[in-house]
């Protein structure tokens, strides 16, 4: 493995005094000296805020928007042609065997479409697009720029004070906002279930972009730990623990996120990869289904834990792919795949946890209600 | 006190050995989120696992540090895990053990060795 990339805020997280760790790459905060936990509670009473640098950030430009979007629509299951100016929306890449290969963000940006992927994947992701998009759309990959993210129920108050407009965005607008000096491409979204924003800053500015919110009383810096338990909480994927490469949307309960238009008897339905298995998925249904699961004792049942329908006797039904401790909830959380006829609300199913089968009920994502400013 | 390289706390009260994990331990675990403690009246092996303790980052054992058998575990941990960051090395003990063999106590390390190995 070579050397572990820095994002430009790499210097002020050492600052800040944060334990880093690799992660896709990259040195990342795990923790701040606040710990987990309190950083979790945080962001769901105040504002946190992340770095999210080490995401990737593209730009996709042809003749027109619409141009950029029909081109698009060929790797993704999205409605992209019928997404206004100045919205953003949840995508996925799938796989010719109908199987999730990222999940990511793409936002009409009037002459552009702009997409995040994950860090992770987003070697792949660039291959993929240039190798599907070019020469008629170009794929622009921003390495000047870093990403922060700004969480939870004081985003908008403390956010507001460098540049009112950003009160009034709604959920999932995107806009061009100038934040503390800079040019920065503002969306009202996160990944934690709270309200808040995403925001693109020059990798010379970021810093101090950072510096002008980490000053005011609501904002605490929040590493990868709190990240991770707050999107569990909050009923959200991490991509290669909830969905990969063998997930298909629907069995992954991401179908909310595939607009009629592209499923079966839509005007624009199909021409994405995998849209065969997709669309047996839709009409035959699935044998597995991932669903939120909330163990009934205090034990937490971490990603891998088999799970069985009954106490003693019989085959895994499942396994846990997310699991841990959920501040918010005050108790274990987890999400993982279960059989589709174990998967109603309610079904109690049981987790084998250091040998014990210990029972767990399938519960309505996600298990912290959203705080999104719709 | 002595001090064990699994890093836990053992100190001598009356004929039992009450048994915690140091603050360097509670530190690099995290916030503690669930304990399971062994039960009172079992007979335990060193090195033996006889707890887990998982914090928001990960599961671990407690081992037993000396032969012998438990007399009393300290239930309070079980609904408030969370002071194994507050006072390690007072309230929070895990557990009372009577030595089946005291000398086992001479391997372990004194505070300052202890302190050393950590660095």
């Amino acid at each position: 493995m070579g050397e572990l990339l820095r994002t430009p805020l790499f210097d002020l997280h050492a600052e800040l005094g944060a334990k880093m760790v690799p992660f896709a790459g990259y040195k990342m905060p795990v923790q701040y000296p606040l710990g987990v936990m309190k950083e979790h509670l945080h962001t769901r009473a105040g504002a946190g805020l992340f770095d999210v640098s080490h995401m990737g950030q593209v730009i996709l430009r042809g003749d027109s928007y619409a141009a950029v979007a029909a081109a698009f629509e060929t790797l993704v299951p999205m409605d992209v042609l019928g997404l206004d100016e100045g919205r953003q929306r949840y995508g996925l890449f799938t796989n010719d065997a109908g199987g999730i290969d990222d999940d990511l963000m793409f936002a009409n940006r009037g002459d552009h479409l702009f997409v995040v992927v994950n860090a992770a994947c987003k070697e792949g992701d660039i291959v993929r697009m240039k190798a599907v998009l070019e020469p008629n759309v170009t794929v622009e990959v921003i390495e000047d720029r870093a990403l922060i993210a700004l969480q939870g129920p004081a985003a908008e108050t403390a956010l507001a004070r460098l540049n009112p407009s950003v009160a009034e965005m709604s959920f999932m607008d995107v806009a061009t906002v100038d934040l503390n000096g800079s040019e920065c491409w503002v969306s009202r979204s996160g990944y934690t279930g709270e309200d808040g924003y995403e925001i693109s800053v020059p990798a010379t500015e970021a810093e101090a972009l950072a510096r002008a919110l980490l000053v005011m009383e609501e904002v605490e810096g929040i590493g990868l730990g709190a990240r991770d338990s707050l999107r569990l909480e909050g009923g959200l994927c991490l991509y290669g623990n909830d969905i990969d490469t063998s997930t298909s949307p629907i069995e992954a309960a991401l179908t909310w996120a595939i607009q009629k238009v592209r499923r079966p008897g839509g005007d624009r339905a199909g021409g994405f990869p995998g849209a065969s298995r997709i669309f047996g998925d839709f009409a035959e249904g699935v044998a597995r289904k991932r669903v939120g699961l909330a163990p009934q004792g205090r034990a937490p049942m971490r990603a891998g834990t088999p799970l069985f329908a009954a106490e003693e006797g019989g085959d895994p039904i499942g396994e846990v792919t997310s699991g841990g401790f959920g501040p918010t909830l005050g108790g274990p959380v987890a999400m993982g795949y279960v059989g589709s006829s174990q998967a109603a609300v309610g079904t109690e199913v049981f987790g084998e946890v250091r040998g014990k089968r210990l029972p767990v009920t399938v519960a309505k994502m996600p298990l912290v209600p959203s705080n999104f400013k719709r | 006190m002595k001090f064990t390289e699994e890093h836990e706390w053992l100190r001598v009260e009356d004929d039992v050995v009450v048994v915690g994990i140091t603050a360097h331990a509670s530190e690099q675990l995290g916030d503690v989120v669930f304990i399971e403690l062994p039960e009172a009246g079992t007979e335990v092996t060193k090195d033996e696992e006889v707890c887990v303790i998982e914090s928001v980052k990960a599961a671990s054992d407690i081992l037993a540090p000396i032969d012998g058998e438990i007399t009393e575990v300290n239930e309070a941990l079980v609904d408030e895990p969370g002071k194994v960051n507050e006072d390690p090395t007072g309230d929070a003990w895990f557990f009372k053990i009577k030595a089946a063999d005291p000398s086992q106590m001479d391997d372990y390390m004194d505070e300052a060795a202890y302190n050393d190995f950590i660095g």
